[in-house]
Formats: C-alpha cells, sequence, structure tokens
C-alpha cells in the first residue's frame, strides 16, 4: 500500500477569474491524485484549464482575479487552501517545485543563475553558505550541465534555450521536493532538445523517487513518460486512467479525437489526418451538458441537456461520457463497467 | 563591458564636437554686439574686435577657439570686464551644483519610493493617492512650483527663508521646487515599469521558489523595475538643470542659472558660449555615466541584445 | 437509472456550425478605445476642460470689452471685480483677456511644435525602420549623435539668433524636437516589420506603399495620438520656461510663461497676478497629462476588451 500512498489529492477543485464579462470558470469540479514516485500527465488543448489547474496547486495563480470557489487540495493530508501564508511558502519550492512552460522568459535576466537556483533556499534553515552553493552546483550536474562552475556565474541571456530549461529544472529540483510540476517544460524547445528534457526528467525519477505531474497537450510525451494520464476539456477532466488504458481502450471520443489528429509512424503515405473540428468552449459561459458536445460525433440529445456522471471501467479508468450509459447504443467507445466499484 | 564603454565614450566625444561646433557657429549669427550696445568709437569697436580676434576668418577662431577648450579655458565675459568665463563658472557653479544635488537626491528618492508604493498597492487608495500626487506634480511648471512654496513657507507663515543660499534652512525650498517635478515623473516611470515586471514569467518563477513577497519586491521586481527608470536619469538631470535657471532667479541664488539667464538678456556672447558648452560637457558627461551604469545594471545591455 | 428516455440516446453527431459565432460583442479598434476613454472619467474629464479652454481662448478676448494690450492707469493691480473678473496687472491691463490671448499663444506653439515635431520624426523614422539598409545606418549613427547634445541648450541658442515671436519659438523647438518621436517610430516600425503578418503581406507581393497604409499605420497610429497629446503639455513647459527666462514672446503680446513671470514679481503684495495664470496652466496641464493617460489605456492593445 505505501507505494500508493497519495502524495497529493484534489478534491472537485472549481477555480475561476473574474473579468469584466463576467466570471471565468476555467476549473470545474476537478478531482485527481498524485502517488509517491510516479508521473501522471495532464494532456488537454489550450485554454482548457490544465495550466491554471496545475498553478492553483501552488495556489501561484494571480489572486485576484483568480479565486477558488469550492475543494480541497490536500497534500501527505494536509489542505493547502487552508494553509497561511507562510505554509504555503514552506511547500512551494520546499516540498513541490514548479517547472514553467517558457524558459526564456522564466528566469530573471539581472539574476546570475547559480545565485537564482540557490535561492530556494532563502528562508529556509540550517544551510550555511557553502553548503547551498554545493547542492547548487551538484543539481546543475545532475540536470546534465557540464562546466557547472563557469554556468553558475553566466546571467540567462548567456545559456541557449535548452540550458535555460535544464535551470528552471534544476531550481525545481535544488531543494529535492517529493513532487515536482512540469507545465509543458518543453513546448517551446527543438524536438532533440525535448527529448533531451524528457530523459532527463525520468531519470531523476528513478534517482530521486520524485512524483511529476507533466502538463501537455502532447501525446507523444504522455506515452513516453507519464504512468497515469488525466485529460481535461472545457475545464472538466473528461477521461482518466492508465497510459495503456487511455491509448489501446479509448473510452471517450475527446481521447480518440486527440489520437487521430497526430501522426503516427504507420500512418499510411497519403491519409490524412483527423482534426477535432470546431473550437473548445468559451468559459464565459460553459454549456450545461457535456462540454465536448458541440464537436463530438456520437453527440446525443442528452449530451446537450446535462452533464454526464464518470463512469468506472476499471481500478484505474473512468470516463465523463454518455456513451457509457446503459441505454446507450453499442459504440466503439462502450465498456464493460467495473463491478465493486461506485458509480458516483 | 569594455567594448561597450569604449563605444559610449566615442559616441559621448562625437555629440561634444557636434554641440561645440553648432553653438559656436550659432553664436556668431547672433543680432547685435555688445560693442554696439555700449557707447563706443568706431575706433575703440575696432580695436576691441581684434583683441577678442573678432576680426580673424571664422575658420581660424573656430580652430583657436576648440584650442583654448581643449586646454579648459572657456572663453572671456564681454560684459564684466578682464574677468574669464573660468572665473565665473568657478564662482557660480558651486551653488547650482549644491542645489541641484539635493533636489536630484530628493527626487530620485522619493519618486521611487512613491513609486513602488502605488505599485504595491495597485488599485486601492494608496496607489489612488500617488497616482494623484504624481499626475499633478507634471502639470505644475517648476517657476510656479517655487513661487507658490515661496508665497506661502517664505512669505504668509514665515517658515523658512525666502531668498539667499546661506545655509541648511536657505536650501529646503528651492530644492523642493526643483525636485518636484523631477519627482513625480520617476515615480510615474518607476510604477508603469514595477506594473510590468509583476506580470513577467519570472516572477512566478520566484513565487514558486517559497521566497516571501518582501524578497520578491525587493530582489525580483524592483531591481528589474529599476533599469527603465535609469534610462530617463539622462533627460531628469538635464530638467534639474533647466530647472535652475528659473529657481535660482526666483530664490535670488547666486548659481550659474542666474548668470546665464542675464547673459542671454546682457548679449553676451562669449559667456553664453562659455555657460552652453559646458552645460553640454556637463550634461553629455552624465548620460554618459548613466549609460555606463545601465549597462552595468542590464546584463543584456552590454552585448547589444534588449 | 431508468429515469432517462431511450429517445435521448440517438446518437446525432457533431453540430459546429454555431461553433465559431463569438459570444461577446466585437468592436472595432476606435470604437474600442473610444469605449475605453468614455469609461475613463479622468480622461473624460481633462477632455472637457481642453475643448473648454479652447474654446475660450477662441471667444473670450473678442466678447470682452478689453484689449490685451490697452492700459488703464486707473485699474493698476486691481483686484478681481465685476469690471475686471480677474483683476488688472501692473499697468492696469485686464487679466481675463491676457490669460486667453497668452491662451491662444501657449496652445498654437503647443500643438504645432507637437504636431509638427511629431511629423516630421515619424515620416523620417519610418522611412528609416521600414527601408533599413544604409539611410538607416547613416541617420541612426546621426541621431544617436544629436540626441547626445542637450536639445534644450539648442533651442535656447536658436531663440537668440532667430529673435523673439511665436514662428521663431515653433522653428526653434522643432528643430532638435522631431529626434525623439524618429527614434520611437524608427523602432515601432523595425519591430512590426519583423512581424509576421507584414512578411505574410510581403510574401503575397503586396507593393510597399500599401503595406505601409494597411498594416503598418494602423498599428502605431494609437501610439502616435498617445505620443502627441503628452508631447503638448511638454512643449507648452517649454514655451513658458523660455518666454520666463525673456526668450520666448515680445510683450506687450503675451503667453502664459509671460504671464506667470510679471505675476511672480508681485507675489508678495499681488498675489492674484500670478494665482490665476498659475490656476490655467497647471490646470490645462493636468488635464491634457489625464487625458494622454487615457488615451494610452485606451489604445493599448493588451488592454483591449477589458474594462
Amino acid at each position: 500500500m505505501a507505494e500508493n500512498e497519495n502524495l497529493l489529492e484534489l478534491k472537485n477543485i472549481v477555480y475561476s477569474f473574474h473579468t469584466y464579462g463576467g466570471d471565468v470558470k476555467a476549473v470545474r469540479d476537478v478531482s485527481f491524485n498524485v502517488r509517491k514516485g510516479e508521473i501522471l500527465g495532464i494532456v488537454g488543448e489550450s485554454g482548457c484549464g490544465k495550466s491554471v489547474t496545475a498553478q492553483c496547486i501552488l495556489r501561484l495563480n494571480p489572486e485576484p482575479p483568480g479565486f477558488f470557489s469550492g475543494g480541497e487540495i490536500l497534500y501527505k493530508g494536509q489542505d493547502i487552501l487552508k494553509m497561511s501564508k507562510k505554509e504555503i511558502r514552506k511547500i512551494r519550492g520546499g516540498e513541490i517545485g514548479f517547472v514553467f512552460q517558457d524558459p526564456m522568459t522564466s528566469l530573471n535576466p539581472t539574476m546570475r543563475v547559480g545565485a537564482q537556483i540557490e535561492e530556494v533556499f532563502v528562508g529556509r534553515e540550517g544551510y550555511s553558505k557553502a553548503e547551498v552553493k554545493k547542492k547548487a552546483l551538484e543539481i546543475m550536474k545532475l540536470v546534465g550541465i557540464n562546466d557547472t562552475e563557469k554556468r553558475y556565474r553566466q546571467y540567462p541571456h548567456e545559456l541557449s534555450g535548452g540550458m535555460k530549461q535544464r535551470i528552471m529544472i534544476a531550481i525545481a529540483l535544488v531543494s529535492r521536493p517529493s513532487l515536482i510540476i512540469c507545465d509543458e517544460p518543453t513546448t517551446s524547445l527543438d524536438v532533440t532538445i525535448e527529448a533531451q528534457i524528457l530523459d532527463l526528467l525520468m531519470e531523476l525519477r528513478e534517482k530521486l523517487g520524485t512524483s511529476i505531474i507533466m502538463i501537455t497537450h502532447d501525446l507523444g510525451v504522455i506515452a513516453r513518460l507519464c504512468d497515469r494520464v488525466v485529460v481535461m476539456y472545457g475545464g472538466k477532466i473528461v477521461e482518466r486512467g492508465t497510459v495503456q488504458e487511455l491509448f489501446y481502450e479509448t473510452a471517450h471520443p475527446y481521447t480518440q479525437g486527440l489520437m487521430d489528429s497526430i501522426a503516427k509512424l504507420d500512418t499510411e503515405k497519403g491519409t490524412k489526418l483527423k482534426p477535432i473540428e470546431g473550437t473548445p468552449p468559451d468559459l464565459f459561459s460553459p454549456p450545461v451538458g457535456c462540454p465536448f458536445a458541440a464537436r463530438c460525433d456520437y453527440c446525443m440529445d442528452i449530451c446537450n441537456e446535462e452533464l454526464p456522471q464518470s463512469y468506472r471501467i476499471s481500478k484505474e479508468h473512468r470516463t465523463s461520457c454518455w456513451l457509457q450509459h446503459e441505454l446507450a447504443p453499442q459504440t466503439e467507445f462502450k465498456r464493460e463497467l467495473y463491478k465493486e466499484g461506485d458509480v458516483k | 563591458m569594455a567594448k561597450y564603454v569604449v563605444k559610449r565614450v566615442i559616441a559621448a566625444l562625437l555629440s561634444l564636437l557636434c554641440l561645440i561646433t553648432i553653438v559656436f557657429f550659432l553664436v556668431r549669427l547672433m543680432p547685435g554686439d555688445p560693442f554696439t550696445s555700449v557707447k563706443l568709437t568706431k575706433e575703440v569697436a575696432a580695436n576691441m574686435k581684434s583683441y577678442y580676434g573678432f576680426d580673424k576668418p571664422l575658420l581660424l577662431q573656430y580652430a583657436t577657439y576648440l584650442g583654448n577648450l581643449f586646454q579648459g579655458n572657456f572663453g572671456y565675459s564681454m560684459k564684466y570686464t578682464n574677468k574669464t568665463v573660468n572665473y565665473i563658472i568657478g564662482q557660480t557653479f558651486p551653488f547650482s551644483a549644491d542645489l541641484g544635488i539635493r533636489a536630484l537626491v530628493l527626487a530620485i528618492s522619493f519618486g521611487l519610493v512613491l513609486g513602488i508604493i502605488a505599485a504595491r498597492n495597485r488599485g486601492k487608495k494608496l496607489d489612488f493617492i500617488c497616482v494623484l500626487i504624481a499626475i499633478i506634480g507634471t502639470s505644475i511648471p517648476d517657476f510656479i512650483m517655487g513661487a507658490v512654496l515661496q508665497y506661502f513657507f517664505g512669505i504668509k507663515w514665515g517658515l523658512l527663508p525666502v531668498a539667499k543660499y546661506l545655509g541648511f534652512e536657505y536650501t529646503i525650498l528651492p530644492a523642493t521646487a526643483l525636485a518636484f517635478y523631477t519627482l513625480t515623473s520617476v515615480s510615474r516611470v518607476m510604477r508603469a515599469s514595477m506594473l510590468e515586471v509583476v506580470q513577467q514569467d519570472y516572477i512566478k518563477t520566484a513565487r514558486s521558489k517559497g521566497l516571501t513577497d518582501f524578497r520578491i519586491t525587493w530582489k525580483h521586481q524592483i531591481r528589474n523595475a529599476i533599469t527603465p527608470v535609469m534610462t530617463i536619469m539622462g533627460p531628469t538631470v538635464a530638467a534639474v538643470l533647466t530647472g535652475t535657471f528659473v529657481i535660482e532667479s526666483i530664490f535670488a541664488i547666486p548659481g550659474m542659472g542666474k548668470y546665464y539667464v542675464e547673459s542671454i538678456n546682457n548679449n553676451d556672447y562669449a559667456m553664453i558660449l562659455g555657460m552652453t558648452v559646458f552645460y553640454g560637457m556637463f550634461l553629455v558627461t552624465c548620460n554618459l555615466i548613466v549609460d555606463i551604469l545601465y549597462g552595468v545594471a542590464d546584463p543584456r545591455v552590454r552585448i547589444g541584445k534588449r | 437509472m431508468g429515469e432517462y428516455n431511450k429517445e435521448k440516446f440517438v446518437i446525432k453527431g457533431k453540430s459546429i456550425s454555431g461553433m465559431e459565432s463569438i459570444h461577446r460583442p466585437s468592436l472595432s479598434f476606435w470604437q474600442d478605445a473610444w469605449r475605453r476613454l468614455r469609461k475613463n472619467k479622468a480622461a473624460f474629464i481633462g477632455l472637457c476642460i481642453i475643448v473648454l479652454y479652447a474654446l475660450l481662448a477662441i471667444f473670450a478676448p473678442m466678447l470682452s470689452r478689453y484689449g490685451f494690450s490697452s492700459m488703464d492707469t486707473s485699474a493698476m493691480h486691481a483686484t478681481p471685480s465685476a469690471a475686471h473678473w480677474l483683476g488688472c496687472d501692473a499697468t492696469g491691463r485686464d487679466q481675463w483677456v491676457r490669460v486667453w490671448m497668452g491662451a491662444r499663444v501657449s496652445l498654437t506653439i503647443g500643438l504645432f511644435s507637437a504636431v509638427i515635431n511629431m511629423c516630421v520624426g515619424s515620416v523620417l523614422g519610418g522611412l528609416c525602420g521600414y527601408y533599413g539598409g544604409r539611410l538607416d545606418m547613416i541617420m541612426m549613427r546621426v541621431i544617436d549623435i544629436l540626441y547626445g547634445i542637450p536639445s534644450l541648450i539648442i533651442t535656447i541658442l536658436v531663440m537668440i539668433v532667430l529673435g523673439k515671436g511665436v514662428t521663431c519659438l515653433i522653428v526653434a523647438m522643432c528643430i532638435v524636437g522631431w529626434i525623439g518621436s524618429c527614434r520611437f517610430v524608427r523602432g515601432e516600425v523595425y519591430r512590426l516589420k519583423e512581424q509576421d503578418f507584414v512578411m505574410a503581406a510581403k510574401v503575397l507581393g503586396i507593393p510597399d506603399f500599401i503595406i505601409i497604409v494597411r498594416h503598418i499605420i494602423p498599428n502605431i497610429i494609437g501610439l502616435l495620438v498617445t505620443n502627441l497629446c503628452m508631447a503638448i503639455p511638454g512643449a507648452i513647459f517649454q514655451e513658458a520656461f523660455l518666454s520666463y527666462i525673456g526668450l520666448g514672446i515680445a510683450p506687450p503680446n503675451c503667453s502664459w510663461g509671460i504671464l506667470a513671470k510679471e505675476g511672480i514679481q508681485y507675489l508678495r503684495i499681488h498675489p492674484h497676478e500670478i494665482i490665476w495664470p498659475a490656476f490655467f496652466i497647471c490646470t490645462t496641464m493636468l488635464a491634457l497629462n489625464l487625458l494622454g493617460d487615457g488615451l494610452r489605456d485606451a489604445v493599448d492593445p493588451k488592454l483591449r476588451g477589458t474594462e
């Protein structure tokens, strides 16, 4: 059981932003958990709420205009939403590290990179200056930076994009947190660099036993890296499960759509990729029913009228789709539901 | 860094040469000359002209002038007989410099603080008050500010001396009047820059490190927000300097600005020329220092990336 | 579970037809800017004050029975009264008329020198930024050097050479004034030129002239208007300063700078002579600054569509 222990658990998170046109409901009733030592992927189109979800774990969204209107975020059993500012600061950097999307703008241009890594220890007791420097150099080496002493003294503009992202990862890792959250860490990098960074993350998980939340819109990254996946759409989770389940026993048309829209090696020459037509819903006034209904090839009347429940297919695999309902017609998506599991 | 400094110095020297040339030829174009205003016989006037070298070809005059400048000699006054421009600058500049430095220190320190307070309390009452002070300050010319301060604190309430420059209490009113306009522009730039920086990704990174708000503001926000303020330091020094022209005459301070205005009204060519070149050199040097400091503050500037 | 009707579980397929419709009303650039400017109370008040002052400057001297330079020895230093609304100056000239005559001069100079500087600077800066190349190289070197020269000193010298008067003032202020806007416009155009939508237009073979008119100008016009609005108070300031040190307008003509200069001499005994000119200078500045700030926010693309 120890292996399956929850490190982080989000329960029914609702997060919105105030704007002049009304509140934008960016995250609507999202729950998931992260276990020790696992890599959890969160996948979805841009604007589906995945970044907001990730950032609200550390309460990094600007508040106001952002605000929670419900839910719990349990980290090692304690609710982050009930913590004081001081307690949250201890979690940030110390317990949970964060790697941002764009390494070009995420490093302070007027500070040497060494100092930026060491800064994580500011305000944490029990480290001497020399120790902190040793840790910084160590972590730089660990994330694959050669010539650490020289790099330590450089400014961000003197480094390449891949190198900057390694520094970002070093910042997230230097205090040996139990979880790091990577918000599209490779989106702005070259494909070759992307591969290096992903390998690095896998290696670090092996070496340090760190849990990782990997946010991406790229299913390739998910397949390569993750143990379990959460698929988000329109601020809600539409499907979740292990990587195998998601890829081979897809139970939601949106997940299928995501997979159809990427090129595979075995795709025959000349066949066209199948994009998901349409655009994600406007979260100012989200639809009453299933958020994907309007773009779904399998849309039924019920989909526009009511939100689907979460159907449990296996221990890990769940989906929110009316196609799983007993009255729904037989489709490629219909699965046998998990027996002992309760249907919420 | 060395390359950057050399480049800036060369540019500054070129500006200076350009300025001296423009000043020299413009002054020769000026209407009226001091020898017509005084009752002199033609002979005496011709003698004086040759004494001051006005009968020589223009280019030769220019060359002589450049040579003199190179030796640190700004020329003679034609109104105050036998007084060199150097002598008058030496007599008056210390007052102006003293006043200017006081005003600059006041303006920069209060301006920065005001800007930071406003940005940290964005949208709240304190921000509104700071912005209001700033926008009112930018709307009051310094001669009006000087007059208002003089009227209330000096004349009406008798709290502070009205004129002359004899001790600390004499410096308060002129320095405040001089600083006010600059103060507000510094605070506006600082506020805008702080708000710009706070949206940057690296502030989020800093927050994700679990730093205190104080440290984020101090180490990340202010440090990066201050560089745009440095770009307006050149114009700021120039504004304070021109401010001394009017403030010194309002408060009867025997500084260089007052003499400059007097020599303009006296058509004292050599004096205007000498003082202008001196002012020009002074400002160009200030700009150069600011540029170099800017390079120190923002490592990206040095290699030409912005 | 049995509460659902089987009919509702018939696959109908997607309905993306209406999806691209936008939920919020779309506004053109100027509509949006105008909407936000009106919402900004301070900027709107600024605009009203400026319009009011401009009207007063045009009509007040015409409608008054006093001439701006006609002296009245019986009314020397008169305090404000029904006959002389703002009192009289040292030679018994009506201050109300003089203030609005001064406004004519000050506002004209402010507007003209700011507009001329902006036009000259924009054309040169735009050409340099858009065509680049050797012309740009040379221009930038020259401008870097000119920029290093304190502009006020040149203005003062040119004023001394040209003598006093409105035209001379405008000329003197424009000789070096365009450099700032030239640098600014060049930077903006250069940045825009590199952007994809301009590249796309170029690749399609659209002539430069059309690209400039369709793509470059609409993207910088907002900033230019804002800069113009910010430049006017600067120019009024400079005029006041030059008049104050004795270089601006020749008496008996007047400008706000002259009125302030004359008023300050009698600060101790007749404070009303400085208070009213000072009040109008300051409120004009304030109004222009508020309007400028409002305009800047109104045309800022980052703030588009927000409150």
